[in-house]
């Protein structure tokens, strides 16, 4: 298929001020023969209207426009019936070089070569619409689940929800009461987790299986073939999302022991203390003595941090909440809560203001928590708090230790993925399901799975409710976008997905590993690898591991990238000027080079910069074309990778990291200079690195001379 | 079942405030196939969150989220924004509410290429109020390098369109209109996300802690500002007073939060944007001494182990308690402060202050728009809310980031409920 291809070029924005409109126009017609090539003083207002004729006369269906950045006029420049192809001569060119600077030219004749290059390379997506599933699978029948069951119930799909125990509650249902959620907030109120079961159990939409658990998940968003089993028997459904609220556990008793916890008898957790208070008076279990005295101590996560999950805010405010029940249950009781921070955020200081309004609450910071028995029963606790006189051991009737909130593991519970990359859910250095969990916090690795409630984070029950809610719209989200066969966060809407190319597969299934979302298997007949399309983000990753580059998706692929690399028009010979590929993250480091245009920087003109869907996306066969072409070096420009990742695909840097000794290692092997390849990190707000990074580069070219390839065409 | 055409129910959703809340809820709801309007005060989306240079705890710049969020609004037809406006009243009931908005003038209409001609025209100036205060713009001016949309805009209080109107002239693309009028907007919506965000606490109203009267006491929100690489000083930190290099520096948390003269809640973030700002200093300057005053510090939410690695740095002194007031002295500032834990007064010497003022809801400028019931602080309560409209972010509590986002998700999902119900009848 050959394109009709129209070539528009801005001349707007200072452009025509810095650039010849004319011989960019000239260039698309004299070097591509496109039937159209015109200049105009901005495209983005009356002159888009030519753009729209042309398409809609059927002259033009591959729309070439060098002008501003891709990241701006979206909207203005998108033409239906056509595709479109960004150039930037703008922040990048015209913005970011000094007027009458002949680099400047070349750069922007090269980015518009590379553009039409990329653009004839461009085939339509055919989008995969195969997984229309639109029920809710919900695992989890605590506080978090109940609510996205209702939610989704309540926007009109089906959910089936299925919970490990008897009754549907989780830990909810075992409290006496909660700490407050409106205003005064200062009173412990009732759960209202009764009407919620009642809310669910009545819904026709909800199809509940208490006593089961899911033996098997497989397939992908649109379509999950799961596996849950009852009483021993397992029954088949098919779901198109799935919410994972498999909530929370206290540490093994074991963990404990420091805290007099499972040595001595009346020392219980706050789980336990709440289970007593439901049922009425609370007592010293070893003598079902009235409790007179009660000491509340939480875990010392200083302390312990290897090994007891911190749950801040709700430990603390359980404290508090629990030193008031126990008050409001025996007035006479006096009540310490021994802590080291007292975590009470927002409203919630209000809360903490009226337990220190009780004469009966001794309040005590202290890093000690000492734990033993005495003959009568007692519990001894010291303490050591300066403002309330110092080190000091206090004898009390009880103890309950804030023990604290463990995730049920998303590694091993819950799901049982059959997914060749494992059987849980990835998690992050705190247990808990992977995601950029400040900007997107129900991202997964596993598309069209979200987690929600305590197995996410340690949080309380007004916040697992709206967790469990929000992550409820994004399992209905996928479920719509999945029918369609878009792509889900971040590349929303994205209807290609990668082909491989498998009779010219050497089965060594890098691809299904590298995958960060294990969206690539292997197919058990062929042995070779099957991407699940619902499953897949767009990032490339799986095309830039490939070893023989027998995978591409319509619209980005090896070739195509291969293709912009040589339709730059690199001088040749002595004098000849420097000249270095820049292929950068589109999400973090394109947008820094046109933040320094936008700042008016200086930019070296030697530099022809790539956007790239990510570094993982990058295949070392691209960065070896481009030294074999004649760049004098390449930088590849990414982001921030390891514990504090930034990668919207999750190692994008990493995995390119890991194939830079396999690049260079092929460069060596033609004595091209391993040098010549450089990775370069940097974060999107750094604009005024810019500069500097790529005359760095530059000035390291230099230094490895010129590339002997320009010399030897000659 | 998703055929809401029973009724005249609206099958969209109106977005009030377009910071990291506003904008997850919109893009959220549109990609579940609602359509949204965004209605934001200032003329750029983004909110609070586009001043900040890092977030905690993975010290990461915001602008990478808000780049994905708003090519996401870009490639999204269901979402339309409008900027510079501010809603007037909300009245109907789930399915079926009208709001009308109001829209200031931006002056600059929708033919701005950002081509930044008008600002080398333009001759007045105005304070920066991306940057705090702290530097100036041209009268017409574009909020921020990464300002979205990007669109120029002008200052009404600094221009003088009767005398000058160069700008007029330098724009080649007649995108300035000097007699542009506010307009008012009719929206038709099936729910409403009341997203309205937070304000810094005015620390100017806590008289012992001098803001106002050295340069070099700040608040943290400036301090974001003085470090962020697009800020006022490119990221440099120095002190505002003299231009020197702040090896010294104290942190006042709770400046103004758990104070019942001030805001009686706890401001949630301020003990963690601290810590996070303790590490910008120290990256400048690894010998730096950074001493903070608190009350507890919090570490809500899982942060503990961020708390911890910045607290071992080495570089950060804690003394427990509240500072009583900040004088200066021969060109120092100097903290006084009670030592709780070791019953003793502290009065330690330091270069630049940064007072961690508080989050104030921003519904505290005036009355809520809508049957929208607040506490006594100006956060949206749950129950006492009007069906059909709901709060996301620092609208219905202090927190930050990620709490906004889970919020705004939530929000968008019941959201979609009432929609559905009201199309159910």
């Amino acid at each position: 298929m050959t394109n009709k291809l129209g070539v528009y070029v801005c001349s707007g924005c200072g452009i025509g001020e810095r650039l010849l409109a004319g011989s960019l126009t000239k260039i698309a017609k004299c070097e591509f023969a496109a039937p159209v090539a015109q200049s105009a003083r901005a495209f983005c207002l009356e002159e888009a209207e030519w753009i729209r004729n042309d398409v809609g006369k059927g002259v033009v269906d591959s729309v070439v426009i060098a002008a501003c950045s891709p990241r701006v006029n979206t909207d203005v420049f998108a033409f239906p019936g056509a595709t479109v192809e960004r150039v930037n001569i703008r922040e990048q060119v015209a913005w970011s070089h000094p007027a009458g600077d002949p680099e400047a030219q070349a750069m922007a004749e090269d980015h518009l070569r590379m553009g039409i290059a990329r653009a004839a390379k461009r085939k339509a997506p055919a989008p995969y619409t195969e997984a229309n599933e639109r029920r809710v699978l919900v695992v989890g029948g605590g506080i978090a689940g109940l609510n996205a069951a209702l939610h989704a119930a309540a926007a009109g799909f089906e959910v089936v929800l299925v919970e490990r125990e008897a009754r549907l509650g989780g830990a909810v249902a075992r409290l006496k009461s909660q700490y407050p959620t409106r205003p005064p907030y200062q009173a412990p109120e009732k759960t209202k987790i009764d009407r919620l079961i009642e809310q669910v159990e009545a819904s026709t939409r909800i199809l509940v299986y208490t006593g089961a658990q899911v033996a098997r998940v497989a397939g992908q968003p649109g379509r999950f073939n799961v596996t849950v089993t009852r009483n021993g028997k397992p029954a088949e459904l098919v779901v198109g999302a799935i919410v994972l609220a498999t909530g929370w556990k206290p540490p093994d008793k074991a963990r404990l022991d420091a805290y007099g916890y499972g040595r001595i008898a009346n020392v219980v957790t706050s789980l336990e203390l709440e289970e007593m208070a439901a049922k009425g008076p609370v007592r010293r279990p070893s003598d079902g003595r009235p409790a007179k005295t009660v000491a509340l101590i939480s875990v010392d996560s200083a302390a312990d941090e290897k090994q007891i999950p911190h749950a801040g805010n709700v430990e603390s405010l359980v404290a508090l909440k629990q030193a008031i029940d126990l008050r409001a249950d025996d007035p006479e009781r006096q009540v310490y809560v021994a802590y080291r921070y007292m975590h009470t955020p927002g409203q919630n200081e209000y809360f903490y203001k009226a337990a220190q309004q009780d004469p009966g609450i001794f309040l005590a910071r202290t890093a000690e928590r000492a734990v033993s028995e005495d003959k009568n029963g007692r519990v001894l606790v010291e303490l050591d708090s300066t403002p309330l006189g110092g080190r000091q051991q206090i004898a009390v009737d009880l103890v309950v230790v804030g023990t604290g909130m463990e995730p049920a593991s998303p590694a091993v519970e819950g799901l049982h993925l059959d997914y060749l990359q494992g059987e849980g859910m990835p998690v992050n250095r705190f247990g808990c399901a992977d995601s950029n969990f400040i900007c997107f916090p129900y991202e997964t690795r596993r598309t069209g799975i979200y987690a929600a409630g305590c197995v996410r984070k340690a949080m309380d029950i007004a916040e697992s409710t709206r967790d469990g809610t929000a992550a409820a719209l994004k399992a209905i989200q996928c479920i719509e976008l999945s029918s369609a066969g878009a792509a889900v966060h971040p590349r929303v809407g994205d209807l290609a997905y990668p082909e491989i190319l498998t009779r010219h597969c050497t089965q060594c299934w890098r691809c299904t590993e590298e995958c960060p979302f294990g969206a690539i298997e292997v197919n058990a007949a062929t042995r070779t690898p099957e991407v699940n399309p619902n499953r897949c983000r767009r990032c490339g990753t799986c095309l830039g591991a490939c070893p023989v580059q027998v995978i591409s998706f319509p619209d980005y692929s090896v070739n195509m990238l291969s293709a912009m690399v040589h339709a730059a028009a690199l001088p040749m010979g002595d004098g000849a000027g420097p000249r270095v590929l820049v292929l950068a993250c589109e999400n973090d480091a394109y947008p820094a080079i046109d933040m320094a245009g936008i700042n008016r920087a200086n930019l070296p003109g030697s530099v022809r910069i790539v956007p790239v869907r990510c570094l993982g996306s990058v295949n070392r066969a691209v960065v070896a074309e481009a030294v074999i072409a004649g760049y004098d070096a390449v930088a590849l420009m990414g982001c921030r990778s390891g514990e504090d990742y930034q990668c919207h695909f999750i190692h994008g840097s990493e995995v390119l990291n890991t194939r830079m000794d396999n690049i260079r290692e092929v460069i060596d092997r033609m004595a091209l200079g391993p040098e010549r390849v450089q990775y370069l990190e940097v974060a999107i707000s750094e604009a005024a690195k810019i500069p500097g990074m790529l005359n760095d580069v530059l000035e390291k070219a230099r230094a490895f001379g010129a590339s002997p390839l320009r010399f030897a065409a000659e | 079942m998703l055929d809401p055409q029973r009724r005249s129910v609206h099958r969209s959703m109106v977005v009030v405030g377009g910071g990291i809340a506003g904008i997850s809820a919109a893009v959220e709801a549109a990609e579940a196939g609602y359509e949204v309007t965004i209605v934001e005060r200032n003329p750029y989306l983004g909110g609070r969150v586009a001043q900040l240079n890092k977030y905690f705890p993975k010290l990461c710049a915001p602008t990478c989220g808000l780049e994905i969020n708003f090519q996401r609004i870009k490639k999204n037809p269901r979402i339309r924004f409008l900027t510079m406006a501010e809603v007037e009243s909300i009245s109907g009931r789930p399915g079926e509410f009208d709001i009308t908005v109001k829209q200031r003038p931006r002056y600059v209409n929708d033919r701005c290429t950002s081509c930044d001609a008008c600002t080398e025209a333009c001759t007045q100036t105005r304070p920066d109020a991306y940057n705090m205060g702290m530097g100036t713009t041209k009268a017409i001016y574009l909020p921020h390098a990464m300002a979205f949309p990007m669109k120029y805009v002008i200052d009404d209080n600094a221009c003088r369109p009767e005398a000058c109107g160069k700008c007029v002239n330098a724009c080649k693309y007649g995108a300035i209109d000097l007699a542009m009028p506010a307009r008012s907007i009719h929206l038709k919506a099936g729910a409403v996300i009341m997203a309205t965000g937070w304000d810094p606490y005015d620390a100017s109203r806590i008289d012992n802690l001098g803001f106002g009267h050295s340069p070099d006491i700040v608040t943290n929100i400036m301090m974001e500002r003085l470090t962020a690489p697009n800020g006022p000083t490119g990221g440099h930190l120095v002190r505002p007073s003299d231009g020197r290099a702040v090896k010294r520096i104290a942190f006042v948390q709770c400046a103004g939060s758990r104070d019942a003269l001030h805001l009686g809640y706890c401001s949630a973030i301020c003990c963690m944007a601290s810590l996070k700002q303790a590490s910008y200093v120290i990256e400048r300057f690894p010998d730096a001494e950074v001493t903070i005053f608190y009350i507890d510090l919090r570490a809500p939410g899982g942060y503990d182990a961020f708390s911890r690695k910045i607290q071992a740095s080495g570089n950060v002194r804690l003394i427990n308690g509240k500072v009583a007031k900040i004088v200066e002295t021969a060109g120092d500032l100097v903290v006084e402060a009670e030592d709780i834990q070791a019953q003793a007064k502290r009065r330690v010497a330091v270069d630049m202050v940064v007072l961690a003022s508080g989050m104030a809801s921003a519904l505290a400028r005036g009355k809520p728009p809508a049957n929208c019931a607040v506490d006594d602080d100006s956060f949206v309560v749950a129950d006492g809310t009007m069906p059909g409209i709901f709060a996301a972010g620092c609208a219905r509590s202090p927190g930050d980031v990620s709490a906004a986002v889970q919020d705004a998700t939530a929000a968008v999902m019941q959201a979609i409920g009432a929609i559905q119900t009201a199309a159910r009848g």
